[in-house]
């Protein structure tokens, strides 16, 4: 028997149906991927293996059997049994996942005191070989830690070793890289690779990331809105995808390895200098908790050309991108400004007010700049709307009617009304599906050729900064650690970190993913 | 921790102290002739500027207010024409009404008001957070309907009101308890406890209402959380995930509410007081009032920010033993 018969799976959320005849199967000790963009049900369908909608107000119809067990009739007895035991899960943000008043080897061996007869001891001590296992070093001395003493990918890696605890059968990863850094990441998805071949424990992996998948599993299936539209061998799905959907997603994902979407002719670094920058520091606290985002930057940004600036989590590159437009005064150093710049910020969500109307937002730049004629107002926000590829009847809707992408079209034609010669976005486009992703990207180029703009590009995503980008840095702690055109950067790179960076982006190919994983442990090694 | 803790009480402190410089001014300050007041309305013109010489009323106002201060931190003598007074640090001063000394009048009325306020509190926070965890326990069915109901009455009512009741059901008609008639805990303690029990009782029903609903709303948002999903997706019990990974954190805003509560209620429970005949530091406040007894009033201010505060910090130290994040804060 399989280890996992999902058939004629729907489940609803009040009149929302978020999965709808949703059958598949795993077998033991088999990996599956579930990919798919966000509302497309992935998630839901991986909690209702367990029966986590139970008592939610879902409703949940078809058949699941987990194990053995058959989730949808069993007992909450049952359920407890196999939650843990048999299927463990593994959750997208670590932080939040774990308790913060507990420490992480207590929270480990209730988890294994759940389901195991023995002492508290022998519940500790089993915490303790786990999150050995899992590579959390000094085990013994850090299961005493809380999870905010952890660094985020140490927190997922509990939670990895919280799964272990019980070995159980099947474990299920819902986004577990998602809120991590690539180099965390790709440490993350090795681990989970090692841990596979090792238990011989089956791996649904719940993923929006076509790399992710194509590093970690054997087969995917790929979720339209609700829907299996193509399963098969990761290798054939990736490489020669059948179905319409498949190729259009798979099309919409950056690579690293590929050139950017040429914006047009450009000004080969003899552009006049809009901003320059010369040893900026950007030092946060007092005192013993000083500590300098921005570390001694040097850059210049011309115009109409792109910079890309990335760098993981904590390089200082958004406090970098808020000296450039002034939202910050850098500690010391000197920063020299020549153009009109603005923003766009990285969630299109919260960056709009809720309460006033998408129209209203485009125009406070208007008003701020002293426009007082409502009339003069509403054309230029009218055609500023339709410029980034809105209706401009949307002048008078709130953003909660719009999705992402169409919010961070507002965003844009928010920074456009100033009209700026220079506008710094801020992981852009990192809180958007890779489709509107694409979209997003090229409307911004499109922007850069007609307009003459400048942009400095800010972003995580190393695939995608490559896409727009006519020069990149890459910043590590404060610092730029390397600096050049983007293909001398990405094709050739010089610093240790860089390549470090590069080697961790996982690879749309399955047969890549392989090569590559035996590269990083090289490097890891050397 | 340690400093934590250092900073915690720093502020405190800071706290009290501006504190008394706003109540001082307030009162001294502000409206009328203190000097007249304190006197009493028959009081010769002369006899006047003889007690606003005895007060340093001519003095400027740092002045009178170092001199206040002083009294607090090391005591003050007064002449009394005939001989010198010496009031003991903290002093308050003397009251204009009694001549007696602030400190020690209040002092006299405490125990009483901390035995209603501190039994009280204990029943009120059984009972508000027992239903509001019964109600979370019991969500969408007719029992939290009914429980919600209950505790918006419970609001609406003031204490005179369900006082009254209680005596007429419990004593006029039952005779089940005594009327309440003070005993200090130090004369007879199951006296003490028997006779405060029905102003405990009206006191923790009128109060446990705003415990009762935030510990469901906070319980609930609790049981939302992200690490509560996770113990639940490994077959954690509800039990044991309401009462080890929720109630923790459900239970923080609703110990700093009642540590509000219990501190403001060392001031005196006015109403509860007067109903019941507990010669507590309420009804000493209102008196002081009605009499513009400026320094009771102050007096008594002060004593109740002081304990207000005091219950706030500890209520922060216990948050910081709870949850370690705080400290880093």
């Amino acid at each position: 028997m399989s280890l996992v018969e999902v058939s004629d799976l729907s489940i609803s959320f009040g009149d929302v149906r978020a999965v709808d005849g949703l059958s598949f199967s795993l077998e033991a000790g088999g990996a599956l991927g579930v990919v798919g963009e966000s509302g497309s049900g992935k998630s839901a369908s991986a909690y209702a293996l367990l029966g986590l909608h139970r008592g939610t107000g879902a409703k949940v119809g078809g058949s699941i059997q987990v194990a053995g067990v058959d989730v949808t009739a069993a007992d909450d007895a049952e359920l407890r049994a196999l939650r843990g035991a048999k299927a463990a899960m593994v959750f997208q943000d670590p932080l939040s996942s774990l308790d913060p008043y507990y420490a992480v080897g207590d929270q480990i061996a209730e988890v294994y005191r759940v389901h195991h007869r023995g002492s508290r001891r022998a519940a500790r001590a089993r915490a303790v070989e786990v999150l050995d296992r899992v590579g959390i070093p000094d085990a013994v001395r850090r299961s005493r830690s809380r999870p905010h003493e952890f660094s985020g990918g140490m927190r997922q890696r509990a939670l990895i070793a919280m799964a272990l605890a019980c070995e159980p059968q099947l474990l299920i990863a819902d986004e577990p890289t998602t809120a991590l850094d690539v180099t965390v990441q790709a440490q993350i998805l090795d681990l989970l690779h090692d841990l596979r071949r090792e238990t011989g424990m089956g791996l649904l992996l719940v993923t929006h990331d076509v790399g992710v998948a194509a590093e970690s599993v054997d087969e995917v299936l790929v979720m339209q809105s609700g829907r299996a539209v193509e399963r098969g061998p990761v290798g054939e799905v990736l490489v020669a995808p059948r179905e319409p959907y498949t190729r259009a997603l798979l099309a919409a994902v950056p690579r690293v390895t590929e050139q950017r979407i040429s914006s047009g002719a450009k000004p080969a670094g003899d552009g006049e200098v809009l901003v320059e920058a010369d040893g900026v520091r950007q030092v946060f606290g007092r005192g013993k908790s000083a500590q300098a985002a921005v570390d001694g930057v040097s850059l210049t940004v011309r115009r109409g050309e792109t910079l890309g600036i990335v760098g993981e989590s904590g390089s200082g590159k958004t406090t970098l991108g808020r000296m450039l437009v002034g939202l910050l005064e850098p500690t010391s150093g000197r920063l020299t400004r020549d153009a009109r710049v603005q923003m766009v910020f990285q969630d299109p969500v919260s960056s709009l007010n809720p309460r006033r109307s998408i129209g209203e937002s485009v125009a406070d730049p208007l008003r701020a700049s002293g426009e007082r004629d409502e009339a003069v107002i509403r054309t230029r926000v009218r055609d500023l709307l339709t410029r980034v590829g809105l209706a401009p009847e949307s002048y008078d809707r709130y953003p909660h009617e719009f999705s992402g992408g169409q919010r961070q079209r507002v965003g844009i034609a928010r920074a456009l009304a100033a009209e700026p010669e220079l506008i710094v976005c801020d992981e852009a486009v990192s809180a958007l599906d890779v489709t509107t992703q694409a979209q997003v990207t090229a409307l911004l180029a499109e922007l850069q050729r007609e307009l003459g703009l400048a942009l400095v590009f800010i972003a995580h995503d190393l695939a995608v900064v490559r896409q727009v980008s006519d020069r990149v840095a890459v910043m590590r702690r404060g610092r730029i650690v390397e600096e050049g055109g983007v293909d001398e950067v990405y094709g050739n790179p010089r610093d240790p970190y860089t390549k470090q960076l590069l080697a961790a982006v996982p690879a749309l190919d399955p047969a890549l993913a392989t090569v590559r994983r035996a590269a990083r442990k090289e490097l890891a090694a050397a | 921790m340690k400093w934590f803790l250092l900073r915690r009480l720093g502020g405190a402190v800071f706290v009290l102290l501006a504190l008394s410089v706003v109540v001082y001014a307030a009162f001294y300050v502000a409206p009328g002739d203190v000097a007249q007041i304190a006197c009493g309305p028959r009081c010769s013109p002369a006899q006047v500027a003889q007690v606003s010489e005895q007060l340093h009323l001519g003095d400027p106002l740092y002045l009178q207010y170092a001199h206040f201060l002083q009294g607090l931190f090391a005591g003050h003598d007064y002449s009394t024409g005939t001989g010198v007074l010496h009031c003991q640090a903290p002093c308050l001063g003397l009251s204009y009404q009694s001549d007696q000394q602030v400190t020690e009048l209040i002092l006299a009325k405490l125990p009483a008001t901390a035995s209603l306020a501190l039994g009280a509190f204990v029943l009120w926070m059984l009972l508000g957070v027992g239903t509001g965890l019964l109600s979370v326990w019991r969500r969408g069915r007719l029992t939290e309907r009914v429980l919600t109901w209950i505790t918006l009455a419970g609001m609406a009512t003031p204490v005179f009101v369900i006082g009254l009741l209680l005596i007429i059901i419990l004593v006029t008609a039952l005779q089940i308890l005594p009327f309440p008639d003070y005993v200090p805990l130090t004369e007879d303690p199951e006296q003490w406890a028997w006779n405060l029990l029905l102003p405990w009782i009206s006191l923790a029903l009128v109060s446990a209402a705003p415990y009762a609903r935030m510990t469901r709303a906070s319980m609930l948002e609790t049981l939302a959380e992200d690490h509560v999903r996770t113990f639940r997706a490994y077959g954690v019990g509800e039990r044991a995930l309401v009462g080890r990974h929720a109630l923790r954190g459900a239970l923080a805003p609703v110990i700093a509410l009642g540590a509000l509560d219990i501190g403001s209620m060392f001031g005196g429970a006015v109403l509860t007081e007067s109903l019941f005949g507990i010669p507590g530091v309420g009804r000493e406040l209102v008196d002081a009032v009605k009499h513009v007894d400026l320094p009771v009033v102050v007096g008594l201010v002060l004593v109740t920010g002081f304990f207000v505060v005091l219950a706030n910090a500890v209520a922060d130290i216990l948050q910081a033993m709870a949850d370690r994040r705080v400290v880093l804060a």
